[in-house]
């Protein structure tokens, strides 16, 4: 599936500030093929403006983004979209008010290839596509053992099952890059256990690039491939788990500051 | 009672105008949070452009395939030159901006096409008919049935299409569409142009009843306690609130208006409405707070 030699997405010297305040201050890293790669730090390290940076919602003040070998200085969110880099948002981004299917049916827009016209009058094109859809649709939601909950709408639901839909609509379209804000808050530990899983089998069965913020360092270090530490915006630690694990700097930004996270 | 029957009814069907009015705001305000004060002079515009062309002798199906057109291109532009450049502005800068757009195509119309009073006839005769030995206004009648059909062709777009899906997409979460590859800019064109084609339909049976002038796009003043009452957000809101305007102006003005010596229906939609802001802030099938306007 490789489709340039190089790694599948790099971060070269982005640095984003708000009003004077730098948010990310020249970090570099890359994210290789079909590895899961976690970003971990304390709230307010920019771990989620380097997201938004990644899918488009935020402009960096300089540097750029190498995603499969194209260089952007900006990304455009519906061009990062239609290039294949998913994202799930923090807190959940649903449409809670639309049901379980129409979710997910609706993330497979950047593959719609009828036009409009052929839409509104319903034309044999248009008709064949959202069969497609539909059917791929059913094919995720059984994959995440979400069939039962197909025309339930989505607000309803309890907030591990909500998870679980917004990462099938943010595969469903099979992405080339999966862009994950803490899949696992709020969870309770047979949820999280549960997520975790899901994700790894995505990585695994759907040779799925993951990059995500999670806050659980224990499942962090099982599941990801490699960690990248941010603290205040810089990169402290970047490496495989092991070496994240024994890292004085990282027990010191990150662990050590754990408890005021609880707090807050 | 039968006096009171006919009085409900003529009130309801009456109604069923003002929901029109306000279903062109309800889509705007769903899909773009934008409350679209310029809806009235996009219905003027709209039924002037029509009136205009069947003058100049353009048969009436022609001028309004016409019609459609130039509200489409409208559209397209409104969002390509206003929308799209105060993206993530505050609701009341959209408001203005909205408010600046109603006196540009108010103005455009009425320099072109005049400021003169022009009839419109659809061809409709205004007598009334009898069910039982209840009069009921025969207009008001195909009023309420185009309302009907609007609806039903609005829930149909909006539930059954995959653009209805993007539709919704998009009012819900605009952040999460756009990362899932839905174009906003083109929704927003979309949903603009059938408030446009919406506003068309409401200014043509408006133009009918009072004449095709500038004053039709005072109507949107109408709507406003119609959406108070059901809630910006909500296509059945503006249905039930326009029934309940309809027929509480048409009661009022029997009933309670002889005491007051009369004069009750230009107030009191919207003595109703702020009892309503009272009561239920939202709307009755609001989602929002209105504030957000």
């Amino acid at each position: 599936m490789n489709t340039s030699a190089g790694p599948a997405l790099e971060v070269r010297n982005v640095s984003l500030s708000f009003k004077g305040v730098k948010a990310i201050s020249d970090l570099s890293f890359q994210v290789e093929h079909h590895e899961i790669c976690a970003l971990i730090g304390p709230n307010g390290a920019g771990k989620s403006s380097l997201l938004n940076i990644l899918n488009g919602v935020y402009v960096p003040d300089s540097g750029e983004i190498v995603f499969e070998g194209e260089h952007f200085r900006r990304m455009q969110p519906l061009e990062a979209a239609r290039r294949g880099i998913g994202r799930g948002f923090q807190n959940n981004a649903l449409f809670s008010g639309m049901s379980v299917l129409d979710n997910v049916i609706a993330g497979l827009s950047r593959h719609s290839r009828v036009t409009l016209v052929e839409e509104a009058f319903r034309l044999p094109r248009a008709l064949g596509q959202e069969r497609a859809f539909r059917q791929r649709a059913h094919d995720v939601l059984q994959l995440f053992d979400l069939e039962k909950h197909a025309e339930t709408i989505v607000g309803t639901l309890p907030y591990g099952v909500q998870k679980k839909v917004e990462i099938a609509r943010a595969i469903v379209a099979k992405p080339r890059l999966l862009l994950l804000d803490e899949p696992l808050a709020g969870m309770n530990s047979a949820e999280k256990q549960e997520v975790a899983a899901v994700i790894a089998r995505l990585n695994k069965e759907l040779d799925l690039t993951i990059v995500l913020i999670e806050h659980d360092i224990g499942i962090v270090l099982k599941l990801a491939h490699h960690v990248v530490v941010l603290d205040y915006g810089r990169k402290l630690v970047d490496g495989p788990p092991e070496t994240i694990r024994d890292n004085p700097d990282v027990i010191a930004a990150y662990l050590g500051s754990e408890h005021a996270e609880v707090a807050a | 009672m039968n006096m009171f029957l006919e009085t409900l009814l003529g009130g309801l069907l009456a109604g069923t105008m003002y929901s029109l009015v306000a279903i062109g705001f309800v889509l705007i305000y769903k899909a773009s949070g934008v409350f679209n004060y310029a809806q009235g002079s996009l219905l003027l515009f709209a039924a002037l452009t029509f009136v205009a062309l069947t003058d100049q002798g353009v048969p009436a199906l022609g001028a309004i395939v016409i019609t459609i057109a130039l509200l489409v291109l409208t559209a397209i532009a409104i969002e390509k030159l206003l929308l799209r450049p105060l993206t993530n502005r505050s609701p009341m800068t959209l408001f203005m901006a909205t408010l600046g757009l109603s006196y540009l195509v108010e103005g455009v119309a009425q320099g072109i096409m005049g400021s003169q009073v022009r009839a419109l006839d659809l061809g409709i005769e205004d007598l009334p008919i009898f069910v039982g030995d209840i009069m009921i206004s025969q207009f008001d009648l195909i009023a309420a049935g185009v309302a009907l059909a609007i609806v039903v062709v609005l829930s149909l777009l909006f539930n059954r299409t995959r653009i209805g899906i993007q539709l919704r997409g998009v009012a819900d979460d605009t952040r999460a569409a756009l990362s899932l590859g839905i174009d906003i800019n083109r929704i927003w064109q979309i949903v603009w142009a059938v408030a446009g084609l919406v506003g068309l339909v409401a200014g043509l049976l408006w133009g009918a009843r009072q004449g095709v002038q500038f004053s039709l796009s005072l109507v949107v003043l109408k709507a406003l306690p119609v959406l108070i009452i059901g809630g910006f957000t909500s296509i059945p809101g503006a249905i039930v609130g326009g029934l309940i305007v309809g027929a509480g102006e048409s009661l009022a003005e029997t009933y309670i208006g002889p005491y007051l010596g009369g004069g009750i229906t230009p107030w009191f939609a919207y003595a109703l409405a702020l009892v309503f802001l009272f009561i239920r802030p939202a709307g009755l099938f609001g989602e929002r707070q209105i504030e957000r306007v």
